[in-house]
């Protein structure tokens, strides 16, 4: 994982990119301090983020990193513990050839 | 028209709990958790290792020369089920009865190890063609079909794939086609065989199965844990049955469903409260004669809590005296298969005065403190139970049984 990756700025950019992308929400009405309630982004949805998060960023987030995200900030920290701690084994090592 | 009472005449199981009814019954009244590591594929990609198979399965030792080759595992189990149901029953079919005779299965995926299977061939292996049989292997009518070519069958024969309600929603069906007098048997029931990778991985992305084992109703559960399995249920009328001198496991006197209109996956309160309610309302008896409630009980975060506030909603007062378990605990939840899994189990327990337990039960979750039976099976005499299956996409089915006497 190439280090400015882990650097906060360019890891919050793309995660809220992904958000909108995925949930089908403007970006700009997405921030670092959004919860999840105040974008309308159920269970569901959030799993259907962290697939989308798992491919934009190659990884794994284990269930348990995934449980406790109630917003934006959760997921850029748990991510970028998780970059920074390697503990997501990349993705290929796991995928079906 | 006249109401008939119906009655359970014959069970067929097979499951992570044995290969017969009478392994599986013994199971659970010793609270045995068939839960293990998953074998039939390697699942060291997965982010859960455990399942609840069906152990020692050899479908050389039920299905000859082709006849495998037609079914696929659900079906197998479906077959193999109805196979046992009918021989306890000891049905003497005539033509006249075969006519007169419904199958109602039900099941959520329907052949996911033939699609897997085909799907490798094609994408994987860059194979031009797949299997012809992949069509009739597949198609969730499967179990059914075969069935109904097995036993000379050909009435009313048909499956109903409502997720994890499909076989409560199966045997709901029946019941009603035998107490109306559409038909003078039915063999209700449903199976399910999802251990296959492609349906193994849509599992693991909803991030709700449990990476150890399943804890209902337990403060720490993480999840559930898929099961697979099939059960069968032979149904006829009371009179019928006494007329034989049928042996009569216990009768079914009510079904209820109802849809949530609220969330593909999140379960309302509402929703199952109204299918627990119609469940008694259809079998005209009052709150306070349910002694047991086999839980749909998955071990997920969200449906315990939310199950136990429904059975409050529609129990009122009398929810906290009510017996509750989970035995998914112990056979998984088998998907399509579960209410009719669950069907057998409480069966068995109105007839023999036990309930069986909730296995791997910890730790009280105040979110869940009602009378959840945990890990031993409890000796009670109960008139009235209930087994509730409550779906994905909000669809629920609640079954009301009585003890026989």
């Amino acid at each position: 994982m190439s280090q400015e990756l882990i650097q906060s700025e360019e890891l919050t950019r793309r995660v809220i990119s992904v958000i909108a992308a995925s949930q089908k929400i403007e970006p700009e009405k997405i921030t670092i301090d959004s919860t999840f309630e105040e974008l309308g982004i159920d269970s569901l949805d959030g799993v259907t983020i962290l697939f989308a998060l798992e491919n934009e960023f190659n990884i794994n987030i284990p269930d348990e990193g995934a449980q406790g995200m109630h917003g934006v900030r959760d997921i850029v920290e748990a991510l970028s513990k998780l970059m920074a701690s390697n503990a997501g084994q990349p993705a290929d090592a796991a995928a079906q050839s | 028209m006249s109401r008939r009472r119906v009655v359970i005449t014959g069970i067929g199981v097979i499951s992570a709990l044995g290969r017969n009814a009478s392994e599986f019954r013994q199971a659970l009244q010793e609270g045995r958790c068939g839960i293990g590591p998953i074998r039939q594929l390697d699942v060291s990609s997965l982010r859960f290792q455990n399942g609840a198979e069906v152990s020692g399965y050899d479908p050389g030792q039920y299905f000859h020369d082709k006849e495998p080759d037609f079914l696929d595992r659900f079906a197998q189990f479906a077959v193999i089920a109805a196979r046992e149901a009918v021989a306890d029953a000891r049905i003497e079919w005539t033509d006249a009865l075969r006519e007169r005779s419904a199958i109602v299965t039900g099941s959520c995926v329907g052949g996911k190890t033939t699609e897997d299977d085909g799907y490798v061939n094609l994408y994987l292996e860059r194979k031009p063609r797949v299997n012809p049989l992949t069509i009739p292997r597949a198609m969730g009518n499967a179990g059914a079909s075969q069935i109904s070519m097995e036993t000379g069958i050909c009435g009313p024969t048909y499956t109903i794939s409502t997720a994890c309600s499909s076989s409560n929603h199966a045997i709901g069906q029946a019941f009603w086609m035998v107490r109306d007098g559409q038909v003078e048997l039915a063999l209700a029931g449903g199976s399910e065989a999802p251990f296959a990778m492609g349906n193994l991985k849509a599992w693991e992305a909803m991030r709700v199965v449990s990476p150890d084992t399943c804890r209902p109703f337990s403060k720490n559960r993480r999840g559930m844990i898929l099961g697979e399995g099939g059960a069968m249920l032979v149904l006829e009328p009371l009179e019928a049955a006494l007329a034989r001198g049928a042996t009569i496991y216990a009768e079914i006197v009510g079904f209820g469903m109802s849809s949530d209109a609220h969330h593909l996956t999140q379960p309302s309160v509402d929703g199952p409260a109204r299918a627990l309610r119609g469940a008694i309302c259809d079998a005209g008896i009052a709150i306070e004669q349910i002694g047991y409630i086999n839980a749909h009980g998955t071990g997920t975060a969200v449906n315990d809590p939310t199950e136990v506030r429904a059975i409050r909603l529609a129990l009122g007062a009398h929810a906290e005296r009510v017996a509750i378990s989970s035995t998914k605990s112990m056979h998984g939840h088998a998907l399509g298969a579960a209410g009719a899994i669950e069907a057998a189990a409480t069966a068995f327990a109105l007839r023999d005065g036990v309930i069986p337990p909730t296995a791997n039960f910890t730790e009280l979750d105040p979110q869940c403190d009602l009378d959840i039976v945990a890990n031993t099976a409890r000796h009670a005499e109960v008139e009235y139970a209930l087994s509730s299956s409550f779906a994905f996409g909000g669809l629920n089915a609640v079954v009301a049984f009585r003890k026989n006497r």
